[in-house]
């Protein structure tokens, strides 16, 4: 399960903690995968794993597409600028909450019979889920491709070089807008491969990402802004807590126990454990 | 400079009582409840915005988490009412107190944070609120709690034939909230706090007391907010931890500001005398279908004028005015 708040943490930790822009439509994000994967699976009878590149893939388009016609200008305000864009964040949120219902009416909906669905595996006399267990898989593939592609290729380094000094970043002729459009595709292409896993064992509606939205700023906030082993260490760490948690306290609390070790860890360390910002 | 300053915010103070009077004169030709329902839930947020502006806007530590300060108004006026007698009107100050104090108590280590991590902060601890009151039996829980019906009496501060009691105490409290951002504005602590915002190494090299500056902001804007909680309650005679203390409060009461002028001695008022009545009014009309037609309208109207007007609908005016005087 933390690995899987980790999964859905990575394409934030792109996206707000390596650009250091606010998206408050995240958890939107990861509704729409799961009703691409969810419609992908009835109307093509493609098996949400199968179908996960192609949920990326349609996710990369739209988050650049976000990028290009919202998020651009937000970052352009000169002045409140953090406001401005967690409010047209918020605002698209809205939308998207609100398109959701209109097209897809607020119904719970799950994908039935999938390949992961309500299997189990036993590993070592150990009952494991196997969508946790495949999201857990791809949750350290995806954090392991993104520490590669920030640390080792071209492309990360312009997306830190571009978010550390725009202006300098076009003085060598790197385009600010191609660089960071590219960034919120490949942010919401990561959203989108979390959202098909998880569209195999979780209800889909509406207002399904808002729960999930504030967990996965809390992982990247306790990791640390500006790193990727940061968020992949705190989606660990708030998983192990909720686990913790739901053995001492009723369920309905078990959230506080992430929160408060979020408060413990930023007090003592302001900066999240592994923070560079 | 100063003799300008002084200028506008003698004319502010002119406009502000202008504005009341005529606002306390509207209900002699605003009959309709239905109307009169939204102007007061428009006074309410122009005044919980006012206070969130306090420390968010002029004090620029960003708060999505006022919700609690919020909550806590409501439960504890409501609390002491069904619970041991007490009249709203001293449990309302007793929420302020107690929202003070906890704001106060949270500042100490909250305001070492900076940035994304302080408001990520603010947010789960009013997320921890809203879930240890969901789960305290003896406040009633996830269920809340229901005023009794003791008939209309401004002693209880409790009416069920007419609104007209809950709109005048909206617009006090309104005005009350203009009225000590306006007063704070040219205080000493108007100045600490916008020299904080703006720079507060350079601030705390000049001898202003940063740490200081934000607990006195925080606990002024929590008291207010705490009030409105308490007002909320007994407008609606039902509470809930959800309906009072849930996060789309936070939103609520931060969007006006914003969308209005954050940091501005307007911008509250006027973001929500727009936003309030939008919001109300693409519920009723277009809400109805259930389709979520009201909130497209509403999500792509916010994301709009929060891209056109970063500085908020005050700048308009000023715009405005900068032209005439050029002229």
């Amino acid at each position: 399960m933390g690995l899987l708040y980790g999964l859905i943490a990575v394409g934030l930790a792109l996206i707000f903690g390596l650009m250091d822009v606010v998206n408050f439509a995240h958890g939107e994000f990861l509704m729409i995968a799961m009703y691409v994967s969810f419609f992908l699976f009835t109307f093509f009878a493609i098996d949400p794993l199968l179908s996960a590149p192609l949920v990326a893939a349609a996710l990369f388009v739209f988050g650049a597409v976000v990028y290009l016609l919202i998020v651009r200008f937000a970052m352009r305000a000169k002045a409140n600028a953090g406001m401005v864009q967690i409010f047209s964040t918020f605002g698209l949120a809205i939308v998207m909450r609100g398109l959701a219902q209109f097209f897809f009416t607020p119904d719970y909906r799950s994908v039935p019979h999938s390949w992961l669905g309500g299997k189990t595996i036993s590993i070592a006399g150990v009952f494991l889920p196997e969508p946790q267990l495949m999201g857990a898989l791809v949750a350290i593939l995806a954090f392991a491709g993104l520490y590669f592609f920030i640390h080792r290729t071209d492309f990360g380094r312009a997306l830190e070089a571009t978010r550390e000094d725009p202006g300098a970043v076009a003085l060598v002729g790197i385009d600010k807008n191609r660089v960071f459009a590219l960034g919120w595709g490949l942010g919401a292409a990561l959203v989108g491969l979390a959202g098909a896993i998880m569209a195999s064992f979780f209800y889909i509606y509406p207002d399904v990402g808002a729960s999930f939205a504030l967990i996965a700023y809390v992982t990247v906030a306790l990791g640390g802004f500006g790193s990727v082993f940061g968020a992949f260490a705190g989606g660990i760490i708030v998983g192990l807590v909720e686990a913790t948690t739901a053995l001492v306290l009723p369920p309905s609390l078990k959230s506080v126990g992430i929160y408060a070790v979020y408060l413990l860890v930023v007090f003592i360390r302001p900066r999240g454990l592994f923070g560079s910002m | 400079m100063d003799k300008d300053f002084a200028a506008r915010r003698r004319r502010d103070l002119i406009i502000a009582a202008v504005l009341t009077a005529l606002a306390a004169l509207a209900p002699l030709f605003i009959k309709d409840v239905y109307v009169q329902n939204i102007l007061i839930l428009t006074l309410m947020y122009a005044a919980l915005s006012q206070s969130w502006n306090i420390l968010s806007g002029y004090c620029g530590q960003i708060s999505l988490g006022h919700a609690l300060y919020f909550g806590i108004g409501a439960y504890t006026t409501e609390l002491l009412f069904t619970k041991f007698g007490v009249l709203p009107w001293f449990g309302m100050l007793a929420g302020g107190a107690v929202a003070a104090a906890i704001a106060m108590g949270l500042g100490y280590p909250f305001f070492r944070l900076r940035g994304h991590y302080f408001v990520i902060a603010t947010i789960v601890i009013a997320e921890i609120g809203l879930l240890l009151f969901q789960n305290w039996e003896w406040a009633g829980a996830a269920m809340g709690i229901t005023i009794p019906v003791r008939g209309d009496s401004w002693l209880k501060f409790q009416f069920m034939r007419s609104k007209l009691p809950y709109f005048y105490f909206a617009l006090v409290l309104c005005s009350l909230a203009w009225f000590v951002t306006w007063w704070l504005e040219d205080s000493k602590w108007g100045f600490w706090w916008r020299a904080v915002k703006d720079n507060p190494e350079a601030a705390e090299s000049l001898g202003v007391v940063v740490f200081n500056s934000k607990m006195g902001a925080a606990a002024v804007s929590a008291f207010l907010v705490a009030i409105g909680g308490a007002f909320y309650a007994q407008f609606l005679a039902y509470i809930d931890p959800e309906s009072v203390m849930g996060f789309q409060f936070s939103l609520l009461m931060a969007l006006p500001a914003v969308l209005g002028g954050i940091g501005t001695l307007w911008g509250p008022v006027l973001g929500a005398a727009i936003l309030i009545p939008m919001t109300e009014l693409t519920r009723s009309y277009i809400g109805g279908s259930g389709r979520g037609v009201d909130l497209i309208v509403y999500g792509t109207l916010i994301v709009l004028i929060s891209l056109a007007l970063p500085q908020g609908l005050v700048s308009l005016f000023s715009r405005a005015k900068r032209k005439g005087a050029t002229r």
